[in-house]
């Protein structure tokens, strides 16, 4: 029980506690502080895996501006608890079950596929922020740009969306 | 060292919660924000492998993810504004009718 | 225990910092309140606080007794755990960051344990140093958010939600207007970039990032102070709009959480723009002139003995014990760095980064006594439209003449 290890676990049971809270929450609100949590635990998986530039983005993009979009619309919503309407619980039950064999069914396949793709040391001679840059800017520079439209195409389309009917 | 498949297996139970949640929640907010934990759970294999690897690839798709994911949520909380303006409500199963 | 304690010393020394690096910032954070409200009002021409103790030192003790007996009324109809989770949360980031700022180049002149012992929780090579920090800003947002709509009220609402949407809106400017300093250092970690500045030691003041990049440094320290919701930036908390803003609904302990929150991140946002721009704890003095490094003595010894003089006007037991002892604590410091210079060389760091997030912080307070509130579309059209687009203006310059240099020195 290395070190790592326990870290692992603990970031692990953090992230699938923050995904069970979101499932069970009644109020919106409540499931978006789940997905915070989960978020942030991811973020330190990434650092544990050694890839710092990506956990510092997940903090600053995910959980500084996406979960803050996702609250604040909430909050102007005024989303309240949600209601009950006539999902069958005799439907859910099977639905859990399945969901749960499906996951199963893919963790078992992966623990059990013999040649496990072992971890490699730390890339301990690129630094991973310096290592990313190069590659964002040499070999996926069109896609980056890319991005960048994508961006400007969403602003555009979120600032028509929410003005407000004229006349 | 932690072996890639816990990550790997821990990404796959994320994204079947994120499914689950896709399915069985009635708010259209906490339907989006599986979509973003599904999302997630992607990205966790993206980067488990690109360390397994020894490449930056994968971090680099996953930024691309997570741009593209900040343009989507913005764009859907958008739409899902204009929902519940039009129709009053955020429970998906009274969004289920082009008909206001 | 013993064999655990022993095969982890880092760990326990790195506790032992963290709990003195607290107990440290708590304390600063107390006698800036005493700091700014002292200044602030003899900038309006009053004294502030002076009945408390000599000079009103002993206010902050006496707010801090206030706000522990307080009673603490949770509003009706308040989301319970969030009401309770916001304040908490603000405290802990806010300080978090503390942890990831460097406060001296060299360990410690005596080894500990075998270890040595540098000033700073965060380990020499952390490669994303101004990264977290800004992570941990990003997440700030959320205190105020919530803060605001778990109290239901309407002011507490309004105010969190312009109150988040301004940190929201001014992080952008914040994070682009480090990039150039960024550029110039080539690495995010911050014990770097002071170095990056300490390439020319002859020049002294002249090497400071503040010169080549003094439009960053002025978007900087803008969008920090709006990041922080100060004075001119603090509509969403200011008394005459919208009574308090997202804390209207908090009252003693949890308020007194948000105070310290905010406090703090002052102190952060000052060491960050000492550490980025100002040359941390690089002496403005050239290298060679190593007189100056007897001027941390030279201030204290006469300080301690003011201290000193002062105390024994008094008629209580702090004017005529305590003062004069923390004098004489004071001087004989100034004394023992003129006769022992390994230690003076060690204090040389530190001492210059202390002054200078001492001048930032009076900077902050100056700010506060002087400058009228921004409205708050004028406060969101600023950050957008302009300080923004100067941010950009100022990275797409930086890297020009990075360029150029690059070239010409191929050449």
């Amino acid at each position: 029980m290395t070190a790592p290890l326990i870290v692992f676990f603990v970031l692990a049971a953090l992230a699938v506690i923050g995904a069970i809270s979101l499932i069970l929450q009644k109020h919106p609100i409540h499931s978006a502080l789940s997905l915070i949590v989960v978020m942030v635990a991811l973020a330190g998986l990434y650092l544990l895996m050694g890839a710092e530039f990506v956990a510092a983005v997940q903090i600053i993009v995910y959980g500084g501006a996406i979960m803050v979009l996702f609250v604040f619309v909430i909050m102007l919503l005024n989303a309240g608890v949600e209601e009950h309407t006539s999902i069958s619980k005799i439907a859910g039950a099977p639905g859990l079950l399945l969901v749960v064999a499906l996951a199963a069914f893919v963790a078992a396949t992966l623990a059990k596929s013999g040649a496990s793709v072992q971890a490699a040391t730390q890339t301990g001679a690129l630094s991973s922020t310096k290592g990313i840059s190069e590659m964002v800017f040499k070999d996926f520079v069109y896609p980056f740009e890319l991005t960048s439209f994508l961006i400007l195409v969403a602003i555009l389309g979120a600032t028509v969306l929410a003005q407000r009917e004229k006349g | 060292m932690v072996p890639t498949n816990y990550y790997v297996i821990l990404s796959a139970i994320l994204f079947g919660l994120g499914v689950f949640a896709f399915i069985f929640k009635r708010n259209v907010i906490t339907i989006f924000m599986s979509i973003e934990l599904m999302l997630n759970a992607v990205n966790l294999a993206f980067v488990a492998f690109s360390q397994a690897l020894g490449k930056l690839d994968g971090q680099v798709f996953v930024l691309f993810v997570i741009v593209v994911a900040a343009a989507e949520a913005a764009v859907g909380l958008g739409i899902i504004i204009l929902i519940a303006r039009n129709r009053q409500t955020l429970n998906v199963e009274r969004v289920d009718l082009l008909k206001l | 225990m013993r064999a655990l304690l022993s095969a982890n010393v880092g760990l326990v020394i790195t506790i032992i910092k963290i709990a003195l690096l607290l107990f440290i910032v708590l304390t600063v954070n107390a006698y800036l309140t005493w700091f700014e409200r002292k200044v602030v009002a003899h900038i309006q021409s009053r004294w502030g606080p002076h009945r408390v103790g000599p000079h009103g030192l002993l206010q902050p003790l006496a707010d801090g007794v206030k706000f522990l007996f307080k009673e603490d009324p949770t509003p009706a109809g308040a989301d319970k755990f969030v009401y309770f989770l916001a304040p908490l949360l603000a405290l802990a980031l806010a300080l978090t960051s503390i942890a990831i700022i460097p406060f001296g180049p060299d360990p410690l002149p005596w080894k500990v344990l075998g270890h040595e012992i540098y000033l700073g929780i965060a380990p020499l090579n952390l490669n994303t140093g101004i990264l977290a920090l800004f992570a941990i800003t990003a997440l700030g947002v959320y205190g105020v958010a919530l803060a605001g709509w778990s109290s239901n009220s309407k002011y507490p609402l309004l105010g969190g939600l312009r109150s988040s949407a301004q940190m929201v809106s001014y992080e952008l400017a914040l994070t682009m207007s480090v990039v150039g300093v960024l550029l110039m250092a080539g690495s995010f970690n911050l014990r770097d970039i002071i170095n990056a500045q300490a390439r020319h030691p002859q020049w002294g003041i002249l090497g400071w990032n503040v010169w080549p990049q003094i439009l960053g440094f002025f978007c900087f320290f803008t969008a920090a102070v709006a990041e922080t919701n100060r004075v001119p930036f603090d509509l969403p908390e200011a008394e005459s709009e919208l009574v308090a803003g997202f804390h209207t609904e908090y009252a003693s302990f949890k308020f007194a959480m948000f105070f310290i929150a905010e406090y703090t991140s002052m102190i952060t946002v000052s060491c960050l723009c000492a550490i980025m721009f100002f040359g941390g704890w690089l002496s403005p003095f050239p290298a060679s002139w190593t007189l100056t490094h007897y001027l941390p003595s030279v201030i204290l010894i006469p300080f301690g003995l003011w201290v000193i003089m002062d105390g024994v006007r008094y008629e209580t037991v702090f004017g005529r014990l305590v003062l004069p002892g923390v004098g004489s604590v004071i001087a004989a410091l100034g004394l023992a760095f003129i006769v022992l210079p390994s230690v003076n060389e060690f204090i040389q760091g530190p001492f210059w980064l202390l002054s200078k997030i001492l001048t930032f912080l009076f900077v902050y307070v100056w700010m506060r006594g002087t400058l009228p509130r921004f409205r708050y579309d004028q406060l969101m059209a600023f950050g957008w439209k302009l300080l923004l687009p100067i941010s950009i203006v100022n990275v797409i310059l930086t890297s020009f003449v990075i360029l150029a240099k690059m070239q010409w020195g191929a050449k």
